[in-house]
């Protein structure tokens, strides 16, 4: 079998690379076949030493890699939760419809493939899609219809987002991205550099109290301690851009508003912990966001901001940018370093923890997108300054996702201290309708009654009442909202993105949704299953994704146990 | 205890006795030296410990989430309780979810486990069993996934942890993961040597001889010989374009 000698051309630029180029290898092939044949696989195996039976096992474990062939065009319409409300299921339906296949399939000329999406972070165009079509880049699809899917596509979006107050945003951005002429010449980078010694900036941010802003919420500049203190000569940062929580897309407005904040993020921290290279790790999902960090990178080190002999001083840093191929899990940080090693993105066992063994075994400070946008405003105005926003626990501007029944839909920066009452009525454009549930912090976040809704936005606040601020995700359902169907939709993305390692994740979320699946009929002892099986998830699975993927039906039969029951309301 | 262990052990309490063991001893090591069974599906002391059937978790003192004991090592001075409530339901959903999905009939070990926590094999009514075609594509072994649990030892020990073939890997993802050679080509047509340790390291009816199956079967011993001979070349020549 002869291979169309495209393939050679492709791969060639790989040439004495090893497994951890594995992922762009695939992406590249991918990208220009539509899917990876055992062939490729043959070549692949062959250019980076890699055993074919791990490169299938790889392409497998990732949802946008194929080995089977694919239409020259892909689409994926996204299902999720706040999609399913703008209407995602009939525009799928209709689109499968039209081409006469089911949902999955391939066109009979080869044309289509049409598939559903776990959120694709597209919350505030909702409903959403990916598309793909051979050889060209992917797109990020706001507001689909059966036309515009059919269409010539179009991916353009932009929303304004924050206030004279903000941070973290500029609302004076008219189009996005925020090119280096408007952002500056990474003014707290050079004060770093020429006048703070990297222990410095390690003692600010840790004296402003920034704790991490993709769900877990660790002390910032500790986690750059323990990484600068780590004895090895190689280390690294890790920007986590896998945002992938349904609800949540705020690091995506960041990236691709403001992408000189986030490399000026990265750069600061590279220099603290002392290191000269960096990986952003970006989820598949973001295409748009990708193409901005990638010019804004090339712009940044063309300007001598980025590469070598930053500022002509004799710090380096080479940011390099990797995309994920669509894996929820690889959101958790150690299974983030192993689809950058070109493995299947299993969690690791912790300890040992990413600051003394993370990517490639070496001490690696893996920081989220927002957490490390923080920090060019805390050198730059310091400490004190960042302290004195928010509360003594959630120091610091944070943004929070609101997507679903508000009125205005969208990324806000807040102080924390607010209540979630405030922020609906008066931030947000108000409830439409009448409110139902919010389910706070995303997927693996809980769901608050209108009762529950003047607790005050900060990780203290929420966690006393057993919520969490999770990922910053704000999930609005009013009085139309089939609740169930809600759940049963959180169900299959977690059905969807386990990993299948740990046992109880692996079997509970397989459990959990076949469950969720006939809530309108459920069996006696349904409740019951549901609570041994989320907190067997809880107490017993590996990572933070099975320790989180019964919260929100667990808290859901807290709070709505009606809908557990054979003869609870029907909705809608 | 001697005192002159000091140094280089520590103490704790496992199921309310004080006990000394080696520093960098696992929760695992510190039970067997202290006569507490901890069931373990995953866990073989010839393959890289994963942490992944979590059926040897433990409380340690009291904490948000329960520690594997197979990989989890002592802590000085803390609290370790290997069977309490929050452990026996743990255990006991976990080998629930696992009896909905798999086949563990010809599994003892795990039978064993079913019965010691009380486990309610009829959990989880209408469950998705996990269904595969048993593979007959070799003279040596026949693979039966219906009763594999996943406990990755004989991708393990086909890979680093002994013969270093690769042949097999893991396919697709969470409940619908399996073991897989490339492409689900035949063993034959995959880089196995027939080595034969993946078939002695699995814990249920997943991976068996082909003898073993064959006497199942009823084979004679004309059949078996036949069967379990196929693809051999004797004579390379003569079996040319077969």
């Amino acid at each position: 079998m002869t291979i169309d000698s495209g393939v050679d051309t492709l791969l060639a630029k790989y040439q004495g690379r090893g497994r951890e180029a594995l992922l762009p290898v695939l992406w590249d092939v991918q990208g220009a076949f539509g899917s990876i044949s055992p062939e490729h696989v043959h070549r692949i195996s062959h250019l980076l030493r890699v055993p074919e039976a791990d490169i299938f096992g790889v392409i497998g474990f990732y949802s946008l890699f194929h080995d089977e062939p694919t239409g020259r065009r892909i689409v994926r319409v996204c299902t999720d939760p706040t999609c399913a409300l703008a209407g995602a299921d009939e525009v799928l339906h209709e689109l499968c419809e039209r081409l006469d296949i089911r949902e999955g399939q391939m066109t009979l000329d080869g044309e289509y493939t049409v598939e559903h999406s776990p959120c694709l972070g597209l919350c505030d165009f909702a409903p959403a899609a990916l598309a793909s079509a051979r050889g060209e880049a992917d797109v990020a699809l706001p507001n689909v219809s059966l036309n515009r899917l059919l269409d010539e596509w179009n991916g353009d979006y932009f929303q304004p987002a924050g206030d004279r107050s903000s941070v973290l945003l500029k609302p004076t951005l008219k189009d996005a991205p925020e090119m280096l002429v408007e952002y500056g010449d990474y003014q707290s980078l050079r004060r770093a550099i020429q006048d703070v010694r990297p222990e410095t900036v390690i003692a600010e941010v840790e004296a402003s109290g920034l704790i991490g802003r993709g769900g877990a919420a660790f002390p910032t500049g500790l986690k750059w301690k323990f990484t600068r203190g780590a004895p090895s000569d190689i280390k690294y940062v890790v920007c986590n851009a896998d945002e992938s929580e349904p609800g949540t897309f705020k690091d995506r407005v960041l990236m691709e508003h403001r992408p000189h904040l986030l490399l000026e993020g990265i750069a600061l921290a590279a220099y603290a912990v002392g290191t000269d290279k960096a990986i952003v790790f970006i989820r598949g999902e973001y295409p748009k966001a990708t193409a901005i960090l990638a010019a804004a990178i090339q712009e940044a080190e063309a300007a001598g901001l980025l590469g070598d002999a930053i500022m002509g001083s004799d710090f380096a840093l080479d940011i390099e940018l990797r995309r994920g191929a669509g894996a929820y899990i690889c959101g958790e940080e150690t299974a983030l370093f192993e689809a950058v090693e070109g493995k299947r993105g299993f969690p690791r066992m912790k300890p040992p923890y990413p600051t003394t063994f993370g990517l490639f075994g070496q001490p690696t400070a893996v920081n989220n997108v927002e957490t490390l946008c923080a920090v060019p405003s805390i050198i730059d105005r310091g400490p004190d300054w960042f302290k004195g926003i928010g509360t003594d626990g959630s120091a610091g501007p944070k943004l929070v996702s609101v997507s679903g029944h508000v009125g205005q839909p969208g990324v806000y920066e807040i102080e924390p201290g607010i209540t979630l009452r405030h922020f609906l009525d008066q931030v947000c454009g108000g409830v439409i309708g009448e409110l139902q549930a919010v389910l706070m912090g995303g997927a693996a976040g809980t769901f608050l009654k209108p009762e529950d809704i003047d607790v005050r936005l900060t990780f203290e606040d929420l966690r006393a009442v057993g919520s969490t601020f999770g990922s910053g995700a704000i999930m609005v359902f009013n009085q139309t909202t089939d609740l169930r169907d809600v759940l049963k939709r959180l169900g299959r993305f977690f059905q969807h993105e386990s990993c299948g390692k740990c046992f109880p994740c692996q079997l509970g979320t397989q459990r959990q949704v076949e469950i969720l699946e006939r809530l309108d009929a459920p069996n006696a002892g349904d409740a019951e299953r549901l609570m041994d099986i989320g907190l067997t998830m809880t107490e017993a699975s590996i990572c933070g994704l099975g320790h989180t993927a019964g919260i929100a039906v667990m808290s859901a039969i807290e709070k709505f146990p009606e809908l557990f029951q054979a003869n609870g309301i029907q909705h809608g | 205890m001697v005192s002159n262990m000091a140094e280089d052990s520590i103490k704790l309490s496992l199921d309310g006795e004080d006990i000394e063991v080696a520093r960098g001893a696992t929760l695992l090591d510190a039970a067997e030296q202290a006569g507490i069974d901890i069931p373990v599906i995953c866990y073989h002391e010839a393959t890289s410990p994963n942490g992944l059937c979590r059926i040897c978790v433990v409380d340690v003192d009291g904490g948000r989430v329960l520690q594997p004991a197979c990989v989890a090592e002592c802590q000085a001075d803390s609290k370790v309780e290997t069977r309490n409530e929050r452990v026996e339901r743990s255990r006991r959903t976990i080998l629930e979810m696992l009896n909905a999905s798999v086949n563990l009939a010809e599994a003892p070990e795990i039978q064993e486990m079913i019965a010691d926590y009380a486990a309610d094999e009829a959990r989880f009514p209408d469950a998705n069993l996990r269904e595969h075609t048993l593979i007959d594509d070799n003279p040596f072994y026949i693979r039966d996934y219906e009763q594999c649990v996943l406990c990755w030892r004989c991708v393990q020990v086909c890979a680093e942890d002994a013969q270093f073939t690769f042949a097999l890997t893991l396919k697709n993802r969470g409940h619908d993961t399996s073991v897989a050679t490339a492409f689900d080509i035949s063993m034959t047509e995959s880089p196995c040597v027939f080595c034969g340790q993946c078939v002695g390291v699995c814990p249920t009816g997943a991976l068996k001889p082909k003898v073993q199956w064959g006497l199942e079967q009823g084979w004679g011993a004309d059949e078996m010989r036949q069967k379990t001979r196929r693809g051999r070349k004797r004579n390379p020549e003569k079996t040319d374009g077969e």
